[in-house]
């Protein structure tokens, strides 16, 4: 229980701690560190097919984890949505969306395995990110397997409550709802909340400057900066 | 009207000898680092080619610069700003590296350590992207030096369009010219709407380019937002870098490198005033062929009381509006007219113009090769084609090429009489619409090129820009985290890179 208790109500908010205030000093001390490190220049190779259907993919499915796992009951009621109803919707946006992921990642590792340039311009530090977000996928597709034996979607409500309670710091009564998940679905989320621990040390950090692009939207074509101090 | 003020460059091609001494000063002052080894900020180009990257000018290819909507709106060519956005995880139009070359050094090390043998060791090539021994060199900077390689590859040149061009692939109608590149630091930049970051800006103070190398995410729009491919993307630490217009030396009065080490001595730098009210219309008007004239029009004259009055309430200093009346490119481009832009159909409105180059003339004029129109050579019947220049410069516009040759032409003619006695037609001059004093004026700036002439370059006002007392024990010019170069052996934000070669040994 001591396990569960760890890593269910205490590790994701060492993960969240490690995740916002590593992005924080980083984006203070390190910002010429900061990129989304492309290698598309070197070889572009399948990454138009493996880079789109990753990002796409995992946009989305990042999205569907939080309205899934956050939104009140009282909506999905009010849409007259059976946890059954939500469970199959779930499974398979999330199925959709995962293989998209996986098509894309297998692609994406294949490249930058077999182009000799981008592979010797590889850091560890990637490797550990890629490898990590292909088990963590290959985890959560699995979970729909376990879903797929009980669809009165109890567990799924059992999920919501858990992080429905971990994001309102409520993390002793949120390690206590999940104990009686299935192991698949726990490991999944142990390594989910991993990617958030990692999250700063890797490239990572570009997803906070993909949120930050869309202030392109809004400005003007033309940037111009003047070099004068204020008052003169 | 807001007055802005812009250390503008022109480049007379008349003189340009392809010695590419600028390429290599601006390689070993700026680019001479792990990732931008590929990278010439300035370059030199043999024309007619496909240039540096390949077919750059071939903006079907590239989506290079902006486009005109029928309403009259410009948009980048790549896209709508939701269009580019959405081209963030992988940009369809941005060059490899093989478009322009794989960079690559000799294994050195080589020539020492190998046993002794029959045959002498070589040094053979290696990859710098991969650490590979190279089989053979593909290609390089400048592959295409005094029309290397196959007629076939050099004629896609985008600037043959309307041009019967088989006919220039003949031995005896074959013509060349040097086309030295470097980023055009525009009005309008295309790279600096490309940015989703919005790390590249303009500088309002001298109108320089940059890219802020700190927020700089390195999602590569401006790479191919710029029609001219001058911003190139560091592989190694994944930023763009580009041309600097080597600020900390025009901060300080002196020319670029390019500018300075020049040994052809065919490049001005000067003031120009412009109103930055007037580019987006500028940028916008229907026709192509407009847009050169439509940006002389943005251009104001500095010894107009209005506009003197209107830049110093904008916060031009004094200095520079004297600078400004004193600009080489000022009258080379506004009086004179013999400056033009490069391929002013992009909508970018740039800052680097060129003098057209007369192809080699005197001696075939009097061996009667080429006939004579008003007691001047006949620049229709230069080697160059009037039509390849004039879509080189001025978006096809055979006019304004024609006017700058013949005034060149003049020029000399007049110089000619006037060192080496011989007739001279006074109609030749007048036909121009110059006058002598003019032709004196210009040939003291072409022929003679004294430094002081061909360099007004007016010093920053720092006091403006900063407080030097604390500027006390800083710092130079770094990349990353203050003093520190943001990469260290036990780094935890993704440094210290595998190096691809041997390690140089020792700190630099």
């Amino acid at each position: 229980m001591a396990v569960n208790a760890f890593f269910f109500g205490i590790y994701p908010y060492i993960a969240g701690t490690v995740f916002l205030l590593g992005s924080w000093v980083r984006f203070d001390r390190e910002q010429y560190l900061w990129r989304s490190e492309s290698s598309q220049l070197l070889r572009c190779g399948s990454l138009r097919w493996g880079s789109n259907l990753f990002h796409v993919g995992i946009i989305g499915l990042f999205f569907g984890h939080l309205v899934g796992l956050l939104t009140p009951l009282a909506v999905f009621e009010a849409l007259g949505l059976t946890p059954h109803d939500k469970q199959i919707i779930a499974m398979t946006t999330g199925g959709t969306l995962g293989l998209a992921i996986l098509v894309g990642l297998i692609l994406l590792i294949h490249r930058r395995l077999s182009e000799p340039r981008i592979r010797a311009n590889t850091h560890w530090s990637d490797w550990v990110t890629l490898v990590w977000l292909l088990s963590t996928l290959l985890l959560g597709l699995s979970t729909i397997a376990v879903s797929a034996r009980h669809l009165d979607g109890g567990e799924m409500l059992a999920l919501m409550g858990w992080a429905k309670h971990v994001v309102t710091f409520r993390g002793g009564e949120a390690a206590a709802l999940i104990a009686g998940a299935s192991l698949v679905f726990k490991i999944h989320i142990v390594f989910g909340l991993t990617l958030f621990l990692i999250f700063p040390f890797t490239r990572l950090v570009h997803i906070w400057s993909g949120i930050g692009s869309l202030g392109y939207l809004l400005r003007p074509w033309q940037l111009v900066r003047s070099r004068r101090l204020p008052g003169t | 009207m807001k007055v802005r003020a812009q250390i503008g460059m022109v480049l007379n091609l008349d003189k340009c000898i392809g010695c590419h001494t600028c390429s290599v000063t601006c390689k070993q002052v700026w680019t001479s680092r792990p990732g931008v080894e590929y990278a010439w900020f300035n370059n030199v180009e043999s024309k007619p080619g496909v240039g540096y990257p390949d077919e750059w000018e071939n903006q079907d290819k590239w989506q290079g610069g902006w486009k005109r909507e029928p309403s009259g709106a410009l948009r980048l060519r790549q896209g709508s700003r939701l269009g580019v956005l959405s081209k963030i995880f992988a940009n369809p139009a941005l060059p490899e590296i093989d478009d322009y070359y794989e960079p690559f050094t000799y294994d050195y090390e080589h020539l020492q350590q190998a046993p002794e043998r029959g045959t002498s060791p070589s040094a053979r090539p290696r990859s710098l992207l991969s650490g590979r021994t190279l089989e053979k060199i593909e290609k390089g900077p400048n592959w295409e030096e005094i029309l290397g390689g196959e007629f076939e590859r050099r004629a896609r040149d985008a600037n043959f369009d309307g041009l019967q061009k088989a006919i220039y692939g003949q031995f005896e109608q074959t013509f060349m010219m040097y086309l030295p590149r470097l980023c055009e630091h525009c009005l309008n930049p295309a790279c600096v709407a490309s940015c989703p970051s919005g790390a590249i800006y303009k500088r309002e103070e001298d109108g320089i380019v940059l890219i802020d190398q700190d927020k700089c995410r390195g999602w590569r729009m401006c790479v191919s937002g710029c029609p001219y491919k001058k911003i190139y993307y560091n592989w190694k630490s994944g930023k763009s870098e580009k041309c600097t217009f080597c600020f900390p030396r025009i901060e300080a009065g002196l020319p670029t490198v390019c500018s300075e080490t020049c040994v052809g001595r065919i490049r001005y730098l000067g003031v120009l005033l412009y109103d930055a009210d007037r580019i987006a219309e500028a940028a916008a008007v229907e026709r192509e062929r407009d847009l050169y004239e439509a940006q002389l029009g943005i251009f104001l004259d500095p010894n107009d009381p209005a506009v003197i009055a209107a830049a110093r309430r904008d916060g031009v200093p004094d200095a520079w509006l004297d600078a400004a009346r004193h600009s080489p490119v000022y009258a080379m481009a506004m009086r004179w007219r013999i400056a033009l832009p490069l391929h002013p159909e992009y909508r970018t409105l740039p800052m680097v113009w060129y003098v057209p180059p007369l192809s080699p003339i005197q001696t075939a004029v009097q061996s009667g090769m080429i006939g004579e129109v008003d007691g001047l050579p006949d620049v229709g019947a230069l080697r160059i084609p009037l039509q390849y220049l004039a879509n080189l410069l001025t978006a096809g516009d055979v006019d304004p090429v024609r006017r700058a040759l013949e005034r060149l032409l003049a020029m000399r003619a007049i110089m000619r009489h006037r060192h080496v006695g011989g007739g001279v037609d006074p109609r030749s001059a007048e036909r121009t619409g110059l006058s002598e004093a003019d032709f004196e004026a210009m040939y003291r700036l072409l022929g003679i090129a004294n430094y002081e002439d061909r360099f007004v370059i007016p010093t920053t006002h720092r006091e403006y820009a900063e407080n030097a007392f604390e500027l006390k024990g800083s710092c130079g010019f770094t990349f990353g985290n203050g003093c520190s170069g943001g990469e260290t052996s036990l780094s935890l934000f993704g440094g210290n890179r595998r190096r691809t070669l041997p390690d140089e040994g020792g700190a630099v």
